[in-house]
């Protein structure tokens, strides 16, 4: 009877979705204050930005793109997947949905990659 | 002749039973003869009749139709009189003990039995009640059953009251307020109802503090309902309802 990480009642796959959402969400609202503070290193602080540039084109910075471009991804796709669940007429296929939400975001980000290297 | 103890352990399933009171409690262990065919009703059953008599725990009918055996099973809500064993240690690492505990988001009494009435009283606080618009004296009203309303009613209906539904849902264990699934699916069965006169109030009562916005559509209702009904379903009904009603300013 240790204590898992996920709760017997939560480990179903609709579940999983729900936390896939509220956890990138958090992902991208951490990232928002960075994002805006770059952008406003563009507007004020050329050298401020080359150095950020600079620094951005460190190996590790770039696969961590990857794994932005991910959250957003699957925020966005998993957002729709929430907006149709709630206003549409009720669909039985919640998990296909879901499904395709998370193998929509893998494809994005893979294009993301692909366009990138 | 082996005593009970004494049989070889392969025989015997081990199992862990919760016991205690509204304020603590602990598992306490018991090894309980196997048999090809067992419910986790059962299993509790043998241990208070054979090992504690003072075990308490709930159930009246043991074919699913009255809802009141309901108990988290391996960490799952469930009923337990139509739970095999077998089902349900699928995917228990070998080794480890069947778990039986009182349902979540309920006051616990003693043991596996729970506190119903906050669950019973969110019904009534949703409008759970039928408001006739016709007296006795007046002829039945006669609604097809092919109309859209009475078809999403009656995919809501079958519900009996086990909680389960109520014991999976995160979002009640968050907010002591919300109505939860089982109350805002019946409301919803009311909505559908054509001979019901009390729709505004209903769908006041199911949108205010606790009402059916606090769903995080995460549908833990859904997977674990043992009548296959879709609560988070009759909430996104709500959901909608309310807000066109409240965009017309009807509540
Ligand atoms: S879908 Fe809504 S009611 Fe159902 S378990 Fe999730 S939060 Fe609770
Ligand atoms: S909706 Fe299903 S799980 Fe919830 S109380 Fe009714 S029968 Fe039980
Ligand atoms: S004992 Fe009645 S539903 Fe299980």
């Amino acid at each position: 009877m240790g204590k898992l990480l996920i709760k017997p009642h939560r480990q179903h796959p609709l579940w999983l979705a729900f936390i896939l959402h509220r956890l990138s969400g958090l992902g991208l609202a951490i990232f928002l204050p960075v994002h805006f503070y770059v952008l406003g290193l563009a507007l004020n602080d050329q050298a401020g930005l080359d150095r950020f540039l600079h620094w951005s084109d460190n190996p590790l910075v770039r696969f961590a793109e990857f794994g932005l471009v991910f959250l957003l991804a699957v925020h966005f796709f998993g957002g729709l997947r929430l907006l149709a669940l709630e206003f549409l007429p009720w669909s039985p296929r919640q998990k296909t949905y879901a499904a395709l939400a998370v193998a929509t975001s893998f494809f994005v980000t893979c294009a993301f990659w692909l366009n990138a290297v | 002749m082996l005593s009970e103890a004494e049989k070889p352990t392969a025989e015997f399933l081990d199992v862990a039973i919760w016991r205690g009171n509204a304020k603590r409690g602990v598992f306490h262990s018991y090894k309980v003869p196997q048999l090809e065919n067992q419910t986790i009703l059962d299993v509790v059953s043998y241990v208070q009749r054979h090992i504690e008599p003072k075990l308490t725990y709930r159930f009246a009918c043991r074919v699913g139709m009255c809802g009141s055996c309901a108990m988290m099973v391996n960490g799952r809500p469930m009923w337990t009189c139509r739970t095999h064993v077998d089902r349900a240690m699928r995917g228990i690492m070998r080794g480890n003990p069947l778990t039986i505990e009182p349902l979540r988001n309920l006051p616990v009494i003693k043991d596996l039995a729970c506190d119903m009435s906050g669950f019973f009283e969110k019904w009534t606080r949703a409008e759970g009640r039928f408001h006739p618009t016709r007296t006795r004296s007046e002829a039945i009203e006669a609604i097809s059953p092919d109309s859209d309303a009475r078809k999403a009613a009656n995919e809501a209906i079958e519900c009996i009251n086990c909680a389960v539904c109520y014991a999976a849902c995160d979002a009640v264990t968050g907010n002591k307020h919300y109505l939860g699934p089982a109350a805002l699916n019946r409301a919803w069965t009311l909505i559908n109802d054509q001979r019901d006169g009390g729709r505004n109030l209903r769908l006041s009562a199911v949108s205010g503090k606790g009402g059916c916005h606090n769903c995080h559509s995460q549908q833990s209702c859904s997977n674990y309902c043992p009548n296959e009904l879709n609560p988070t379903m009759s909430i996104t009904g709500l959901k909608r309802e309310t807000t066109k009603a409240a965009l017309k300013r009807e509540i």
